[in-house]
């Protein structure tokens, strides 16, 4: 046997080990969670990595995971070894595919970090709903419940389908197991090898479809042969469990570890007995060790071989003294007679004691749902299910993690009931993402799992921001391998590394007592740190005898030169105080680490490093704690009193860390949530926020246009309602010859600022006397937090703009439009979020949203909070998100009811055109809604209408009454990145735009997949480096506007608001006030492009003075009046591609690694702009009317 | 006709070095520069502080939200290797050395001690024939004397001495209170030639967007006035090679620095207007010239108008001042 080697990687690294090594093709498309699995096949084939045999395996992109199905099954059916990676929605979208696989008995093996599907709602987290959603197609399922043996199985899959020629879904718990970091055994190329024989590797080739031996497969069958055809594949599957046995059982011999298809564990004459698959396993199994321990007599059966399901195997894993078994489902099936494995389960025994085959007495059965969307699955609720069995009258369809008190399916649980051995070190850390918390700990774990004998695991835990997120790490280490696949419950050690989350979570909740406190006091130092700790937090370290260290590490850290990066710093305080190693020894691997880790970014970066860890020890100190505690401060509520009851009871209790407490009935039942709640979750991101300098401020409202968390606002109001302003409340004389006498007040939102300072970068005015002083300038927050919060209420207070007096094409008047998009969780800097807004400002109060899933739909639609807000009337977006590859339809949806409505309430007007009146009647029908006024009379009308059937008993007016809101016209909206329109809703979004039909695709162009990690689209540019794309995209970008132009009824604009702001006014409210489809393309730079996003606005100039992204409008309007639809808006390429792409990393980091072939495509990225730039100019001729220009009041900065 | 000369102990076939500019960046340009007559080839200068810069920018916006949010771990693929800190420029010396015939001359500009002669040695072993000191030293500190400020340059210059074996030149301003007592020092700490004289970017004023402006405008030929006058003054007083750098355009150009003292001359902005194919005119105007005043070598002419041998020494001095003003009266004062 090889020596083993050993590494320290997550479930995906291991899976894409294997599929790398044992394939020739990867086809591929990113979804959370089994994104990295593509990624590190592709970084790998981009380096150069060779497969078993010696040939660097192709890895491919498609447009959907229906497309990378369709292209596995095109090269598997030519004869390569082909893999793919999944989970999710992805998975669904491959079934169509996984059918045909099967059916023509074809060998490959499909990764899947399982993932819970969207229902209700979305989640990315963990279960085995989508998995559980392709049993029938007739692809074997093997799963693995723990890190090496995601490896491990990867392996046997791959054996399996081979010899057995059944595919294989070869799947692990997203998350849970495909982002844990665990030591574990790496299997050698030798043992690979081992383990697939050539012969069924050229069998496999050789079943491939070649025109040198002629065959054809998928014909269309009739009647007569179709169903015979479907059972000539039984003699496959009846062989297929024996064959993955013994491929198990060669396994044992070549790697060492021994599987089965379903593995029993636990007392030999157990009498209670849980069957499940996945991580829970291993819960089951630590608390199977702990239960036995204490006297009881259970066992845990895994199954790992799910389908072909082999009833004598399972039978034979079973224990003959069981007398009750417990079925656990990762998974919910509404109506069903129970969950699937359940049902296995039931129909094998119930067939064995039918036939007489059962070797042992006919035990109870009971089926239950655990951990459905990574929901913790704990010691303590394996025990509720074995304590359940052992009852007389056992509750059957139980759910176990949360508080059913609806249907009252949940098991009552102890949660004092919790079984981390002392053997094991558990440490936990609550950092923020930006500080480098997890990177730290991520190394740490290395350090410990590589440079010594320990066992070593990591789990990382992150909210749903982008800005200011929090995450949490839980790391464990010990001399035994570790199988406690759930979070820590009672931690050795607490990092926190922010002191503000004190106030916000309760860190120490799971601190054990007598265990290690250490906290990061900065802003202050370690001798003020105990006397600023809120009361709660000292009494709980009094209770709980913390031993406590503090270091004021964001100064360290500053002074070290590593900026808000505090990770090294804590990460050095964690091994000088943990003891988990000698100190000095400890000291070294530390410096070893940072070398390994940073050595290829640059000496400086490690030199850095290495001066923060020694500064740190200069620096930590022990806080000496006093017998009682001597705080007055309270923790502050987590929202105001005055928030409404179901953001207190609920949205506060998520807010809080505590929703796992949430019982049934405090859910909605159905998915539906209240909009405008951002406002009550005060984040307190940003140290640094905006000030407003009155006096020098031209009142141009460039700096609340482009605010892409909505909190720069202004308004104009009557000097009267600025007489009780708190104090300190600026204001100024509104500068306006039309309207003189008023005040312009600015305010900020500085609790929900998240200091990106794009306000100070577009002001246009700066101080005479200081040209580097503007008219808003970034301040620090904590002198001025209490009179910013004081004039904020006081600016919501004082009315808003009458809409009807606006013009909504100048910037100086859309500052007075509310937004009703505020305070999303998006990116600091968004270049996404300041479009939405602008919608919402423009339209918001009649826009219906479909959303494709992405950023716009996490920061817009992710619990707790979301940031679609609604006015004084209570209208506002109404939002909603189907699916990624659906959007456009999705939308369209909405428009078909929005016309059916319409016409139906017109013809019941018609109908009941006396009740009603016939001036009013007519009205309603035929008055114009173009503007503002307009549509504040229809809804007047509407009202009277409303008022006139109340209490009528004709079931027309009744339906009229019910459809009549609908005679307001509607803004239908439907949003999504690139991603979407370029890639997996092309299809769609193409359809509805040639459907004619009134409906605005805005599509917010990062020219990147944002929110799964910077993967590229179609709209990535040439020479772009994006995942999936890493030696630089090859191919130019999609020119989406110009495919769609080609239909000549649609109105397009490509915008870019950094460029033309006015444009962009402009060309939304075109494509609004179009009567038919409208296609929005907004150039958005995101964090994605590697930029200083504070100079977000900056790049996108460049962007259009490279010609990169010309401006222009396409109005099918203008066809009609004889004039050419095409405007070219921007002025002609005035700087080469070359000046914008180099100053963003996405371009030049292929500078670094491949110069000559970064070389050669910016020369040809060059070469697209001077064609494209021709193109237009050729389509544009002759010109229409002149474009609109930046210049507003103001010149634009 | 000889045109050889001697700078910093290397043997060079002719006086004509183009100096640190972006011409050379690609080994295919070092190759034309060689062709077209070039002696040697002082490389674009690598910056310690850009490098530094560089790197923390690189690390900065590749890792920028990272490990925040679940779906997004990473926003970059780790690709392997990146060329980054000195790598590309080792990587092109090396290739340079190997490319070209002529000498291949590093240029570096430090920020630190330790960044001075890590760098040094790294230029070294990547094959550079000599190394040019790019130093300059903006010293806004009103609490740093300029006896300070020339400890600072004295140390880089015998520090790098110390680390490495290759000829070092240092490139200096003209800013120094006694020049000819800055250029002994800088001597007799080691250099083995000094270059005449560095341009720096001199901050410029945007009166449209009200900002500060930064760039660098090519040299004219009336630049070459103050290395010419230095080096006239120096010939013959140091151990170290002499080379003028800043305004030489032309061959005439060329000729004048050789007769002040000039062991090279070195030039850039010609060829940045004119083309690397500007060298050949350079090379072929001094040519005729040497020829026409029947000079047989550049030895022979070196020095010939230094401040040591013209008739008239004051020149170089505080005379010559006045007689231009007194010219300038005659010529355009109408009395």
């Amino acid at each position: 046997m090889d020596k083993k080697k050993t590494a320290i990687i997550d479930g995906n690294e291991a899976a894409a080990y294997i599929a790398h090594k044992t394939n020739e093709v990867c086809a591929i498309y990113p979804i959370t969670p089994s994104s990295n699995m593509g990624e590190w096949a592709d970084e790998w084939s981009a380096q150069g990595r060779k497969n078993l045999w010696g040939t660097v395996p192709t890895v491919v992109e498609m447009q959907s995971e229906g497309g990378a199905a369709g292209a596995v099954h095109g090269a598997l059916q030519t004869g390569a070894l082909t893999t793919t990676f999944t989970a999710s929605q992805g998975l669904l979208l491959m079934i169509p595919n996984m059918y045909k696989i099967a059916g023509e008995l074809t060998s490959t093996v499909f990764h899947v970090s399982a993932r819970s599907l969207a229902c209700q709602g979305l989640s990315i987290f963990g279960d085995h709903s989508d998995i559980m959603s392709i049993r029938q197609t007739g692809f074997a399922m093997l799963g693995a419940s723990s890190v090496q043996e995601v490896m491990d199985m990867a392996l046997i899959a791959q054996a399996a389908t081979l010899e057995s020629r059944v595919p294989f879904l070869h799947f692990f718990d997203g998350f849970r197991t495909s982002h844990e970091v665990q030591k574990m055994e790496i299997l050698s190329d030798d043992q690979i090898r081992a383990m697939l024989p050539d012969d069924l590797i050229v069998a496999h080739r050789n079943r491939g479809m070649t025109p040198d031996r002629p065959i054809m497969r998928g014909t269309a069958q009739n009647p007569d042969v179709y169903f015979q055809g479907r059972e000539t594949v039984n003699p496959f599957y009846n062989k297929c469990p024996g064959i993955v046995q013994s491929i198990m059982d060669r396994f044992a011999k070549v790697a060492g570890r021994s599987y089965h298809l379903f593995d029993y564990h636990g007392a030999p004459d157990a009498d209670r007995v849980i069957v499940l698959m996945g991580s829970g396993a291993e819960t089951v199994f630590e608390t199977v060790n702990a239960l036995n321990k204490a006297g009881a007599k259970v066992g845990v059966v895994r199954v790992r071989l799910y389908r072909p399901f082999c009833g004598k195997c399972f039978l034979a894993s079973l224990p003959k003294s069981v007398k009750s078994i417990a079925v656990l489902d990762r998974t919910k099936e509404p109506g069903s007679a129970g969950e699937p494995l359940y049902q296995d389960v039931l129909t094998v025994l119930g067939e064995g004691l039918v036939e007489g085959t059962l070797p042992f007495p006919m035990p109870k059965i009971i089926g239950g749902r655990y951990g459905l969307s990574s929901k913790e699955f704990t010691p303590a609720m394996v025990k509720a299910v074995f304590d359940e069995l052992g009852k007389a009258k056992s509750k059957n369809h139980f759910t176990v993690g949360i508080n059913d008190d609806v249907s009252h399916t949940s098991l009552d649980l102890d949660p004092s009931f919790i079984i981390e051995p002392d053997s094991v070190v558990r440490a936990m850390f609550f950092g923020l993402g930006a500080d480098g918390t997890v990177g730290a700990n991520k190394n740490s774990i290395k350090i410990i799992g590589e440079e010594t004998d320990m066992y070593a695991q990591g789990y990382f835990v992150y909210d749903s921001k982008k800005a200011g997120s929090r995450t949490v790490s839980h790391l464990r280490f010990g001399p035994d391998p570790i199988h406690s696949p759930y979070l820590i419950q009672s931690s050795n050690f607490i990092g926190c590394h922010q002191f503000v989350f004190l106030d916000q979570v309760d860190v120490l909740k799971y601190a054990k007592p007598g265990a290690t406190f250490l906290l990061n006091s900065s802003p202050f130092k370690p001798e003020e740190a105990w006397d600023r700790l809120p009361r709660k937090v000292q009494q709980d370290i009094i209770a709980k005898k913390l031993k406590c260290y503090a270091i004021d590490g964001s100064r360290v850290a500053l002074d070290a030169g590593m900026g808000s990066r505090v990770n090294t710093i804590m990460q050095t305080c964690f091994f000088a105080i943990s003891g988990v190693l000698p100190r000095e020894e400890a000291i070294d691997k530390i410096k070893i680490a940072i070398k390994k880790t940073y050595g290829r970014k640059g000496e400086e970066i490690v030199k850095k490093n290495y001066k923060a860890v020694d500064m740190t020890l200069e620096n930590l100190r022990e806080i000496a704690v006093p017998a009682a505690a001597t705080s007055t401060r309270e923790l502050p509520p987590v929202v105001p009193t005055r928030a409404p009851a179901f953001v207190k009871d609920v949205t506060a209790t998520i807010m809080a860390g505590l929703g796992d407490d949430l019982p049934v009935s405090r859910m909605p039942v159905d998915g539906t949530f209240p909009t405008a709640t951002t406002q009550w979750e005060k984040r307190n991101i940003s140290l640094f926020v905006p000030v407003w300098d009155a006096e020098l401020c031209i009142q141009c409202g460039n700096c609340a246009l482009v605010c892409p968390h909505s909190c720069v606002r202004a308004k104009i109001v009557e000097p009267a309602a600025v007489a009780s302003a708190p104090a300190g409340f600026p204001s100024v004389e509104w500068k306006d010859k039309q309207n003189p006498g008023k005040k312009y007040v600015l305010s900020v939102s500085i609790e929900d600022c998240t200091g990106c300072a794009l306000c100070v970068e577009v002001c246009p005015r700066k101080s005479k006397e200081q040209v580097g002083r503007k008219a808003i300038n970034m301040s620090e927050k904590e002198p001025i937090w209490d009179a910013g919060k004081a004039h904020w209420d006081f600016f919501l207070s004082l009315p808003e703009a009458d809409r009807g007096t606006l013009d909504f094409g100048s910037i100086r008047d859309v500052q007075f439009a509310q937004p009703l998009f505020e305070f999303s969780g998006a990116c600091t800097g968004c270049g996404e979020t300041p479009y939405v807004k602008i919608l919402s400002q423009l339209f918001g109060d009649r826009a219906v949203i479909s959303n494709a899933t992405g950023c716009s739909s996490i920061y817009g639609g992710n619990l707790p909070t979301t940031p679609w807000a609604q006015n004084a009337d209570g209208r506002g977006p109404t939002w909603s998100n189907s699916l990624f590859e659906d959007n456009a339809e999705f939308g369209m949806g909405y428009r078909l009811t929005f016309d059916k409505h319409r016409e139906f309430a017109c013809e019941l007007l018609a109908q009941l055109r006396d009740e009603v009146g016939g001036e009013l009647a007519d009205a309603l029908i035929a008055a114009p809604q173009a503007t503002e006024q307009q549509i504040a009379a229809q809804r007047a009308r509407v009202a009277q209408l409303k008022a006139k059937l109340a209490g009528k008993t004709d079931w027309r007016a009744t339906h009229l009454a019910s459809i009549a809101d609908n005679l307001v016209k509607r803004s239908v909206w439907i949003l999504g990145g690139d991603g979407w329109a370029y890639d997996i809703g092309y299809g769609g979004l193409d359809h509805v735009l040639a459907s004619g039909r009134n409906v605005n695709a805005l599509v917010l162009d990062t020219e990147v997949y944002s929110n799964t990690g910077g993967q590229a689209s179609k709209s990535t540019p040439r020479g772009a480096v994006a995942k999936f794309a890493a030696g630089g995209k090859p191919a130019g970008k999609k020119d989406l506007g110009m495919m769609a132009m080609c239909y000549g009824n649609i109105y397009i604009a490509r915008i870019s608001l950094g460029a033309n702001p006015r444009h962009a006014l402009q060309a939304f409210l075109e494509a609004e006030a179009y009567e038919g489809p409208s296609l929005i393309l907004a150039y958005s730079h995101c964090i994605a492009h590697g930029i200083n996003m504070q100079k977000g606005f900056d790049q996108q100039k460049l962007a259009v003075q490279s010609g990169h992204w010309m401006l222009y409008r396409y109005n099918p309007d203008l066809a009609a009046k004889g004039q050419n639809p095409l405007s070219i808006d921007s002025k002609p390429p005035s700087i080469p591609v070359k000046t914008y792409a180099y100053s963003e990393t996405r371009y030049k980091m292929l500078t670094l690694s491949k110069p000559e072939e970064a070389d050669r495509l910016i020369r040809l990225a060059q070469a697209d702009v001077d064609h494209r730039w021709r193109l237009y100019q050729q389509w544009a001729t002759p010109a229409p009317a002149p474009a609109p220009q930046a210049a507003d009041a103001a010149p634009q900065a | 006709m000889d045109l050889s000369t001697t700078y910093l102990g290397l043997k060079l076939k002719n006086p004509i070095v183009p100096s640190a500019s972006p011409l050379s960046q690609r080994v295919e340009d070092l190759r034309k520069i060689e062709d077209a007559g070039a002696a040697a080839v002082v490389m674009f200068s690598i910056f310690e502080e850009q490098l530094h810069h560089d790197a923390e920018a690189l690390d900065h916006l590749m890792t920028a939200g990272n490990d925040s949010f679940a779906e997004a771990l990473s926003y970059f693929p780790e690709t392997g290797s990146y060329q980054v800190g000195p790598d590309q420029y080792l990587d092109l010396i090396h290739k340079a050395a190997a490319a070209v015939k002529i000498p291949v001359i590093g240029s570096l500009n430090g920020m630190s001690n330790e960044g001075w002669i890590d760098y040094a040695k790294k230029i070294e072993e990547a094959g550079a024939h000599a190394l040019e000191l790019n130093t300059y030293y903006i010293a806004t500190d009103p609490n740093l004397t300029g006896s300070d400020v020339e400890t600072l340059y004295l140390d880089v210059v015998r520090a790098v001495k110390a680390a490495v074996k290759i000829p070092v030149a240092v490139k200096l301003s003209p800013f120094f209170s006694s020049m000819a007592n800055m250029a002994r020092r800088l001597d007799q700490a080691g250099a083995d030639g000094l270059v005449l004289f560095n341009r720096f970017y001199q901050p410029d004023f945007d009166l449209n967007e009200m900002e500060v402006l930064s760039d660098l405008k090519l040299s004219t030929p009336y630049e070459m006035r103050l290395p010419l006058r230095w080096i006239a003054i120096l010939h013959g007083h140091l151990e170290a090679s002499l080379a003028a750098t800043t305004g030489v355009h032309g061959g005439i150009d060329a000729a004048k620095c050789i007769l002040a003292g000039a062991d090279a001359v070195q030039v850039c902005s010609a060829l940045l207007k004119g083309g690397v194919g500007q060298l050949r005119t350079i090379l072929k105007e001094l040519e005729t010239w040497m020829a026409e005043k029947e000079y047989e070598s550049v030895a022979q002419m070196k020095g010939a108008m230094s401040q040591k041998s013209v008739a008239n020494p004051a020149a170089f001095e505080r005379a010559n001042y006045i007689r231009i003003l007194e010219d300038y009266k005659t010529k355009y004062v109408v009395s």
